[in-house]
């Protein structure tokens, strides 16, 4: 019965064939006799591990290693009781972000209304860590030539461009999974105020749909419509949007001045002033970074051959 | 304490030791997206529902597939040397 | 609420009660020595994603209260009596996105190095560079 190939790898992997081979710890080499051998400019010499003895090395780590686990375990022990009543971690900053939360902040989730309504400066930073961190990893994966054929000059990855998966029950079930799972990621971010989830949960589902979708179906008909701009504007976008709307919160809230964003009722879905639209951008800004490492290591470019 | 966070974290615990102890990556990757399933069920019983979707939409989806491709590039780029040696 | 009666606890004496905070040590060292102890370059990633875990674990166990429920506001039941501590909690939602976005940069890091040495062993990485740079 001829199977398909991505089945043969996967019972080729159960049987524990070697796919992924861990390399031999091959010798160190040992330093060349080159006679007259210049030496650093600094004139010290510098930690050979290979050279040292690696008995010395190997027992130090391991010294250092016991020592931090028994000063970690000593240290819990010092620790207040879990779960105690007392504990020094409760005192009027947790009381007044429960009792006042949902007169100042509007949100029945009082996780998303801290996160985005008193410490919303935070979440921008990290906002803006993960732009950061898909920008390192832009710099250190990108392909830089493209074939005429779209694909691209990496001999190893040589991915078709439109290469949609070959198993019929994957595309199946991505059928019914990808339109699923972006609509309940859809939801997450739009109910992070009035119950459990918020921008980052629904923006890793949004983008774990996303990476399905482009599995199943190839990396052509995701072009159609998530390229390397679409991904440029939309995190710009988020991130402005974010920027100029908490500007306005914190301008109004130092002078005193009234800020005119309503409230709302608590419970209904446009309610919490400005937590719904900081969730959406932070929930657009995950959903993109967790899609464009993705398609950084399979392909070397978010979309389009870029 | 009762026995079903026991069980639990020492679930956790065995985890950590077994990805410590093994040699194979793929297993060590495997191993790691267990952890973080189980690891989304205890913050249920810490009852924090944020972390726990935020934990298993990250930890066990977007993390583990990151190895994995990881494993998979690493893979191909050893084999096209082979290939290459052979030629 | 606010900060009085805390216990004085003696060194030894809530080590069985702070299971929570046992477990996470416990994990975050075994990630700690997995960083430290082993050469390969795909094993120290994954100890690294250990640590961060473990951290988050201690983080958010130390908000629990016993006896009292998720933070999410029900019947308009505004006392702080009956919640658990929703400050760790976002705390910790930060550094999960933060976690995933460091072991996608040290992954992507591991993949340049191998296509460039050819090899995932941290020895005869420096090795080769030492090498490399005497050249």
């Amino acid at each position: 019965m001829k199977l398909s190939p991505s089945l043969e790898r996967f019972i080729n992997w159960v049987e524990g064939e070697d796919v992924f081979p861990v390399p031999e710890a091959k010798p160190v080499p040992r330093a060349r006799k080159a006679p007259a051998r210049r030496r650093r400019k600094t004139g010290a010499p510098f930690f050979r591990p290979g050279k040292t003895l690696p008995v010395v090395y190997d027992m130090i780590a391991v010294i250092v290693c016991i020592t931090v686990i028994l000063t970690l375990l000593i240290t819990v022990s010092w620790l207040p009781r879990f779960g105690g009543e007392t504990n020094p971690h409760l005192n009027e900053v947790y009381a007044r972000y429960i009792e006042s939360g949902l007169d100042e902040a509007g949100a029945v989730n009082t996780v998303a209304g801290m996160i985005l309504d008193y410490r919303a400066f935070d979440t921008l930073g990290e906002s803006n860590v993960l732009f950061i961190a898909v920008c390192s990893v832009l710099i250190l994966l990108r392909a830089d030539r493209k074939e005429k054929d779209g694909s691209l000059n990496i001999p190893e990855l040589q991915i078709p461009w439109s290469a949609p998966s070959e198993d019929p029950v994957f595309r199946a079930s991505a059928y019914i999974l990808v339109p699923a799972t972006a609509l309940f990621g859809i939801y997450v971010v739009l109910n992070g105020h009035l119950s459990a989830g918020g921008g980052f949960s629904g923006g890793a589902v949004i983008g774990a749909s996303m990476i399905l979708y482009v599995n199943a179906f190839g990396w052509e008909k995701m072009d159609r419509f998530f390229t390397y701009n679409t991904y440029k504007w939309i995190m710009f976008f988020s991130l402005i949007t974010y920027t100029v709307l908490k500007t306005w919160s914190f301008y109004t809230g130092a002078n005193g001045i009234e800020s005119g964003i309503p409230l709302g009722n608590p419970g209904a879905i446009l309610s919490s002033g400005l937590i719904l639209p900081l969730n959406i951008c932070v929930g657009l800004v995950v959903a993109c970074t967790m899609y464009s490492f993705y398609a950084l290591f399979r392909k070397g470019g978010i979309g389009n051959g870029k | 304490m009762n026995l079903a966070v026991a069980f639990l974290l020492g679930f956790l615990i065995v985890c950590a030791a077994a990805v410590a102890l093994t040699k194979n990556l793929l297993a060590a990757v495997l191993i790691q997206m267990g952890y973080s399933t189980i690891m989304s069920v205890i913050w249920l019983l810490l009852e924090s529902p944020d972390l726990a979707i935020t934990e298993a939409a990250v930890g066990a989806g977007v993390t583990s597939i990151l190895f994995f491709v990881a494993l998979l590039r690493i893979g191909a780029i050893a084999r096209a040397r082979k290939e290459e040696r052979k030629k | 609420m606010l900060c009085s009666g805390r216990e004085e606890s003696e060194m030894g004496s809530n080590l069985t009660f702070n299971y929570y905070e046992v477990a996470s040590v416990v994990v975050f060292s075994i990630g700690f020595t997995m960083l430290f102890l082993n050469k390969n370059l795909i094993k120290k990633a994954i100890g690294f994603n250990f640590m961060d875990s473990a951290i988050f674990l201690f983080l958010a166990s130390n908000g629990y209260i016993t006896g009292r429920i998720s933070p999410i506001l029900s019947n308009g039941v505004t006392s702080s009596e009956q919640y658990i501590n929703p400050i760790p909690a976002g705390l910790v939602l930060t550094g999960i996105v933060v976690s995933v976005s460091v072991t996608a940069f040290f992954l992507a890091l591991i993949t340049r190095l191998y296509s460039h040495y050819h090899t995932l062993d941290m020895d005869e990485l420096i090795a080769h560079s030492r090498t490399e740079a005497d050249l």
